[in-house]
């Protein structure tokens, strides 16, 4: 006997089911309850023979079976008829019919995955995975077509010789003695297991990268991608033309959109009149547009010293005797279409929006060359008689 | 690794089952034609549903019959006499059915001329839903089954004296066959029957959702016939626990499998909310008709999921046997529910009626009278099937 390796227990292997049931008869009427038996598929009436007691594995299935309810059940509830709930099909907030499947796939998920990860768990003795019947020629014919019974030594009648006899008595193919592995025997982290990871991760992540960005667009799996429909921005074969969005008919107008007559010319001949009053709210509205749009440039004052002055070329003052000569039509006009290096603002501003900048650079203007006379009336409609 | 001795004898039933079966039919039947004469509409839908309930389990035995040959199951051999017992309802629903064609107008809202005049709906379900191709299905239907129920349990009984194995093949082929005649004939009963009742409303669940009522039915009523004959020592000391718990556990899945598919029905008309599709449930949902629908879930469903949740439940001869009567009474309540709302004076409420309650008694009386009528005639074990010693040895 080998005083460095203990002994796990005493293996023998048997022809047939009968053998075994009848072998796991005498052992239990024996007396040994740390026993164990391993065949190749289920033999049915072995409970009874073996005098085991009904599993406790069903208490993990239910635990982990009413922890899914609870966990889909609570979230959805929380999420859907608490933090954020939304009108789904004019149902109520908290709509159990609709919540029941999820939380039936929730139910059966971890409970069938708990309950077989457990009995993996309690099976291979994780996380160690060193059961000492690994790697044994025991093992190896038991899950070929054996039928194996092992009497453990941590049995309380445990005697290796007597045993022995008792196993001889039931005219097996083979004994064995399993000992225990010796420490690290069995590294869970060994090249080969690692190995093995790697090229799961590989092919799994391999497998989902081809299914989702090669297969999905394959026929017959691209079938929900090629509709028979009109997508925008595409081409389509419904239309003769080939487009799918379909060019408006010639001389079509945008709702809300009246046409510029004089759109790109340098030096128009004649431009627009202004069709608005300098009333309160409409100057109240140029200020604000021309300190989004204008003044970045020309400065809140038009006297064209924003933070850009110094570049080439500056950007110029709107008091400029040409720049006050322009007819209102003129300022609208390179507001809309711009001047040098202005672009364009007719798609960020509207038109009366435009006319009323237009109307508020009058305002400026005047402002920055107002006479005497325009001070006595400003004070007059003040109420006040300061200037004088 | 057969250790069991096996010697049958056959022991006749008690002549008073058979007097008791006798005597619950007559005096149900008395009382059901003293309610024809009452109230004739109520008592024509009550005779419905207990004819549906009839078909229920002769016709779901002769499934679990077919069933046990196509899968080769060992352990429902040696009981499996009891469902072909039971089957033996299947040539007297030819008798059963009369009542119903003749007062099919009391019935079926479609059967009426004038109804069809002015109904696009009918008019279009018309070439289905009318009263010629009506009897003709039903004949068809319950020749098949009849004509199923002959040969099956002919050779079955065949095998007791001349212990021919190609007899089993013989029966598989056929149990092949019927199967797929249940499944249509079975859709369409439950379509004509009882869909047909409210022929505007359609549900293509409801084939299944009726066949899933069948198979319960049908496995309540095998499994009290078993358990009381175990108990009075009809079967040998070689029916264990474990037989008892494979019936459990069919009735556990198919009480679980009448959830999923009662609940799919209700959820996808529920969700899609369709007035053509949700009037039916808002019948069900009028008045006292409200109780019974959640009732029907309690009965139907979570008490009996909860009795037979654990292992030792489905291995205890009295817990299901009490579970079993339970459950037959649960697949009345469903057919009633399915049924009875159609009712003209129904449709806004459950009124209660002494009516309800005798038809039952007389279908009672008429399965147990079937039962032991059939019994006499055969040996109460198959003992010349292949199979029977590894069904009597049969272990978890």
């Amino acid at each position: 006997m080998n005083n460095e390796k203990k002994l796990y227990g005493i293996a023998a292997t048997f022809k047939t089911p009968d053998e075994i049931i009848k072998a796991a008869k005498t052992t239990s009427s024996a007396g040994y309850i740390s026993f164990d038996i391993n065949t190749p598929y289920p033999v049915h009436g072995m409970d009874g023979a073996m005098k085991l007691k009904p599993s406790k594995l069903g208490f993990v299935t239910l635990i982990m079976g009413l922890t899914g309810a609870s966990i889909a059940l609570l979230l959805m509830f929380y999420t859907m008829s608490i933090e954020y709930p939304i009108v789904i099909g004019g149902k109520p907030f908290f709509a159990l019919p609709a919540f029941i499947p999820i939380t039936f796939e929730l139910t059966v998920l971890l409970a069938t995955l708990s309950t077989v990860g457990t009995m993996i768990a309690l099976f291979f003795r994780l996380p160690d995975n060193k059961h000492p019947l690994h790697d044994t020629e025991y093992m190896k014919s038991v899950s070929n077509d054996k039928f194996g019974l092992v009497i453990e030594s941590e049995d309380e009648k445990f005697n290796e010789t007597e045993v022995l006899n008792f196993l001889k008595k039931l005219n097996p193919l083979t004994t064995e003695l399993v000992y225990f592995p010796q420490e690290e025997a069995y590294p869970i982290l060994q090249p080969k297991f690692l190995l093995f990871l790697i090229s799961v991760a590989i092919v799994v992540s391999g497998g989902t990268y081809f299914s989702l960005n090669k297969l999905l667009i394959i026929t017959p799996f691209n079938w929900m991608m090629d509709q028979e429909k009109v997508i925008p921005q595409k081409p389509s074969d419904i239309f003769a033309d080939g487009r799918g969005m379909q060019l408006p008919v010639n001389g079509t107008v945008a709702r809300g959109f009246i046409p510029y007559p004089y759109a790109g010319q340098t030096n128009p001949v004649e431009v627009l009149a202004n069709p608005t009053l300098p009333t309160k709210e409409n100057l109240e509205l140029g200020k604000a547009k021309f300190f989004t749009y204008c003044s970045p440039c020309h400065g809140y004052f038009a006297d064209g010293d924003s933070r850009l002055r110094g570049q080439f070329p500056n950007p110029p003052t709107l008091h400029s005797k040409r720049a006050k000569d322009f007819s209102d039509g003129m300022i609208y006009h390179i507001i809309t279409n711009g001047q040098n290096v202005m672009p364009s603002y007719s798609s960020q501003i509207t038109r009366d929006e435009r006319w009323a900048i237009v109307n508020y650079v009058r305002v400026l203007q005047r402002a920055k060359n107002a006479s005497d006379q325009d001070l006595i009336d400003m004070n007059k409609e003040a109420g006040s008689n300061v200037a004088n | 690794m057969s250790q069991t001795d096996f010697h049958y004898q056959k022991k006749e039933l008690p002549a008073n089952l058979s007097k008791l079966g006798i005597l619950l039919f007559v005096v149900g039947a008395a009382l059901s034609l003293t309610a024809f004469f009452v109230d004739q509409e109520r008592a024509i839908f009550n005779y419905l549903v207990t004819y549906m309930m009839i078909v229920s389990i002769g016709l779901g035995s002769l499934f679990l019959i077919a069933l046990e040959y196509i899968a080769g199951a060992d352990w429902s051999t040696p009981i499996r006499r009891i469902p072909e017992f039971f089957a033996m309802l299947l040539p007297v629903l030819l008798v059963l059915v009369v009542p119903i064609l003749i007062f099919n107008h009391d019935l079926f809202h479609w059967a009426h001329k004038e109804a069809l005049a002015d109904d696009k709906i009918l008019q279009g379900k018309a070439p289905y839903l009318n009263e010629s191709f009506f009897y003709i299905r039903t004949f068809v239907f319950i020749g098949l089954w009849s004509l199923f129920f002959f040969v099956l349990t002919k050779n079955s009984r065949k095998q007791d004296e001349t212990k021919d194995q190609s007899l089993t093949k013989k029966n598989i082929r056929f149990s092949a066959i019927f199967i797929i005649v249940f499944a249509l004939s079975l859709t369409f009963t439950a379509i004509d029957f009882m869909m047909s009742l409210e022929p505007h409303w359609f549900s293509t669940i409801y084939g299944v959702y009726y066949f899933a009522g069948t198979v319960v039915a049908a496995l309540a009523a095998i499994t009290i016939a078993v358990v009381k004959l175990k108990e009075k020592g009809y079967f040998g000391t070689w029916m264990t626990n474990d037989h008892l718990f494979s019936l459990g556990a069919l009735l556990f899945a198919f009480i679980n499998f009448w959830a999923y598919i009662a609940f799919s029905q209700f959820m996808l008309i529920w969700y899609a909310d369709l007035p053509e599709e949700t009037f039916w449930f808002l019948t069900r949902w009028n008045g006292g008709w409200m109780f019974i629908s959640l009732l029907l879930i309690v009965v139907h469903f979570l008490v009996p999921y909860f009795a037979l949740l654990t292992q030792p439940s489905k291995m205890n001869p009295k817990r299901l046997k009490f579970i079993a009567v339970w459950l037959l009474f649960a697949h009345l309540l469903d057919i009633f529910w399915l049924v009875m709302p159609n009712m003209g004076t129904m449709k806004n409420g459950y009124v209660f009626s002494w009516i309800d309650l005798v038809f039952p008694i007389a279908g009672l009386g008429l399965v147990i009278f079937v039962f032991t009528f059939a019994a006499k005639k055969a040996n109460l074990i198959p003992i010349g099937d292949p199979k029977i010693k590894r069904g009597i040895d049969f272990h978890l």
